[in-house]
């Protein structure tokens, strides 16, 4: 039997190209480096608005990708991708068809028509680049913008400080509708990351990746904190690592204990403001959401959100 | 064989289209077009025609599938109306720039407030800025007609740009007349095969539609304003072409009806030309030399073959089925355009609005006023015909 794809053997020809016009530090351009090795030349990459058409489709004459690359709007990522599919099965030829939008492109303004390829079950990758805002467009809140975050459009004020609500759980909405495969990715599990987009790329039918990527310059991190950000939002229970396969949820890493997210929050400007109450409500959803992904068949939650407490695995007591 | 068949002009549409064999045709439905999807989807389902039929989460994501589709280098068709077109708006600017031969067939419905459901052209001429060539049918057999010629158009290697084909909602896509139905092997020598300039393709990649700063944007849409400039005469030729082929001549960009010793003449456009032609026999045979310019196409826009026809008319009238608010209809203020020192008075003419039906007499009331303005008498630059009571 062959071994599993880990970042020692996986290809290493770039598709997204040296030169590229990435900030320092940047989970995308790191993400997508890796899937576009994977994936190989025989793709065609579709990217709606996003830092990705800027820094990696680039400036007319310039293009990152050495793989035939479309854009045309928005919120149509979904759409577009099912097009050039029908185009290229029309002809007969067997290409990778992959979508890269932003969580903007994706949870916002795309979701319709994303929703609408997953309902056909159409045969291509939508990947989700997650970094939780607005970031082309200098730091707007999405419906991705996790609870407390600052950002230009949910501004530390003196009365209101940071967004009010909390992250969407995209990863329900898409696999709600019967699609071939579903994975969340993290930059700091790479061999985890390999294999789900090797996965991805074998299999047929709608294909959803969605990886969580720090944005220095919206998280207000340093560049360098890039892998220890993606580390942290796992341990913490920020984030988390699974696939979905035929309506099955399988945990791919579970971390050995829940760290306190303050131990995330610490390492970005956009929650230095938060207050105690409001790290509290935020630690409270994490907790609850721990338990859903770690422990699916404890009983429902009791009691005071307070005795919800991290430091074990979080299963403990419930 | 070519079969004689009663349709509907939804119904020659789609026999258009079926007759094209495009690929890929994303859809999604809207009164009064939804009739044309339904016929195609019989085609398909029925083995009659081979295509990827994509039923759409709405009208921006048909516009977004047709983009992605074409863009292969397959052949792309799509269809809507109203509404639909303006969800689609966004996108109707994509494929002219990156050079998309895409159909569209829109059924011309009225837009906005008040949910009409019934004729009006300002749905689509609120696009007539996109860089579509953009072109108007007057009965079925004109629609079915026009669906290959278009594609004739839209992909010859002097043009390759999308094509808007519209027919008017409910009075002729709902109106069932005769219509001879071409043979698939005519139709097939007609239309060559489509070959795209560039395309996506993994073994000779290329990026499409990448950002361009202010250094070269200005230079693409030139190229875009003159590639609209080069399909006048392909659209001349591939009708003369159309009439060799089939027997059945348009008259290219404009269309005129007894116009050689016309004094005064009316520009239509769409069904109402059908209406207006009753109006024009009519006012002859009491001896009044009136005349007939059947504007069949919005873009390219026929400046010269209007200056031409014209001019020797002592007036000129311009029927409008749209409003650009308080401003003119919008063919009238392209033909002011085209004869501005010309001389001659031009007066702009509103009527059917939101669907109100258009009669002979409304037709012979504008020639009236067109009389008045032969004879040297100021009168309105704009009217409306058929308003209800004192306005």
């Amino acid at each position: 039997m062959d071994r599993k794809m880990n970042i020692r053997n996986m290809p290493s020809q770039d598709h997204l190209l040296c030169g590229q016009g990435a900030c320092a530090g940047c989970g995308v351009a790191i993400a997508v480096r890796n899937i576009m090795r994977i994936l190989g030349e025989n793709t065609t990459v579709y990217v709606p608005a996003s830092c990705l058409l800027i820094f990696g489709g680039g400036m007319y004459p310039h293009s990152a990708f050495d793989v035939p690359f479309l854009y045309s709007a928005f919120e149509n990522t979904g759409a577009v991708i099912s097009g050039i599919k029908a185009g290229y099965r029309r002809q007969g030829k067997d290409v990778t068809v992959i979508g890269i939008a932003g969580d903007g492109g994706t949870f916002d303004i795309g979701l319709q028509a994303l929703a609408g390829a997953a309902e056909r079950n159409e045969d291509v990758i939508y990947v989700c680049v997650d970094n939780e805002a607005y970031m082309n467009t200098g730091t707007q809140r999405s419906g991705s913008t996790p609870f407390g975050a600052w950002t230009t459009t949910t501004p530390v004020g003196k009365k209101i400080k940071g967004k009010r609500g909390f992250k969407k759980d995209l990863m329900s909405v898409v696999t709600s509708q019967d699609i071939a495969y579903a994975a969340t990715l993290s930059i700091a599990h790479m061999n985890d990351f390999v294999q789900k987009v090797e996965k991805a790329k074998n299999l047929k039918g709608f294909r959803f990746l969605h990886v969580m990527t720090p944005c220095a310059s919206g998280w207000k991190s340093d560049p360098s904190a890039t892998f220890d950000l993606a580390n942290m939002a796992v341990e913490t229970g920020m984030w988390s690592l699974y696939e979905v396969v035929d309506g099955e949820v399988s945990i791919t890493y579970r971390p050995k204990e829940m760290r306190p997210v303050t131990e995330y929050l610490k390492l970005q400007g956009r929650f230095k403001h938060m207050s105690k109450e409001d790290v509290d409500t935020l630690q409270s959803w994490i907790c609850k959401k721990w338990n859903k992904r770690y422990c699916p068949t404890a009983p429902p939650l009791e009691g005071k959100e307070d005795d919800l407490a991290y430091g074990g695995d979080g299963c403990e007591g419930v | 064989m070519r079969s004689v068949k009663a349709l509907t002009g939804n119904a020659a549409a789609a026999y258009g289209v079926m007759l094209c064999r495009p690929e890929v045709i994303p859809n999604y439905p809207i009164t009064p077009q939804t009739i044309i999807i339904e016929q195609i989807a019989d085609f398909i389902n029925d083995g009659e025609l081979d295509a990827d039929f994509i039923p759409a989460d709405s009208e921006h994501s048909a516009m977004s599938m047709a983009i992605g589709a074409s863009a292969t280098g397959v052949r792309t068709f799509t269809t809507t109306a109203s509404q639909g077109l303006a969800l689609m708006h966004e996108m109707l600017y994509v494929p002219p720039q990156v050079r998309l031969p895409i159909l569209l067939v829109n059924v011309n419905r009225s837009l906005g407030a008040g949910s009409g459901i019934w004729v009006e052209y300002n749905d689509s001429m609120a696009e007539r800025d996109s860089g579509w060539m953009q072109a108007y049918a007057e009965d079925s057999q004109e629609v079915l007609d026009m669906v290959i010629q278009a594609y004739r158009i839209a992909e010859d290697p002097r043009v390759v740009l999308p094509f808007m084909l519209c027919l008017d909602g409910f009075i002729l896509s709902h109106t069932v007349e005769r219509v001879e139905v071409p043979d698939q092997e005519e139709v097939d020598s007609f239309l060559p095969k489509f070959k795209p300039l560039n395309r996506l393709d993994p073994k000779d990649p290329m990026s499409i539609n990448i950002a361009v700063s202010p250094a070269h944007s200005m230079e693409m849409r030139y190229q875009l304003d003159r590639q609209m400039a080069n399909a006048r005469p392909v659209i001349s030729e591939v009708d003369d072409l159309f009439a060799k082929a089939f027997g059945r001549r348009y008259g290219g960009l404009i269309d005129t009806y007894r116009m050689e010793d016309a004094e005064t003449a009316l520009i239509t456009i769409g069904t109402a030309t059908s209406t207006a032609r009753v109006a024009v026999d009519e006012l002859r045979s009491e001896g009044k030399k009136v005349g007939l310019i059947k504007l069949r196409f919005m873009r390219p826009f026929p400046h010269e073959e209007i200056r031409k026809a014209v001019k020797n008319v002592k007036a000129l009238g311009v029927f409008d089925r749209s409003i650009s608010v308080n401003g003119f209809g919008p063919v009238f203020t392209e033909v002011r355009n085209s004869l501005y020192g010309s001389g001659i008075p031009i007066t702009d003419h509103i009527a059917g609005i939101g669907g109100r039906d258009l009669k002979v007499a409304t037709f012979k009331e504008m020639f009236s006023v067109l009389d008045q303005s032969a004879s040297g008498k100021k009168v309105r630059d704009c009217t409306w015909h058929g308003l209800r009571g004192e306005m």
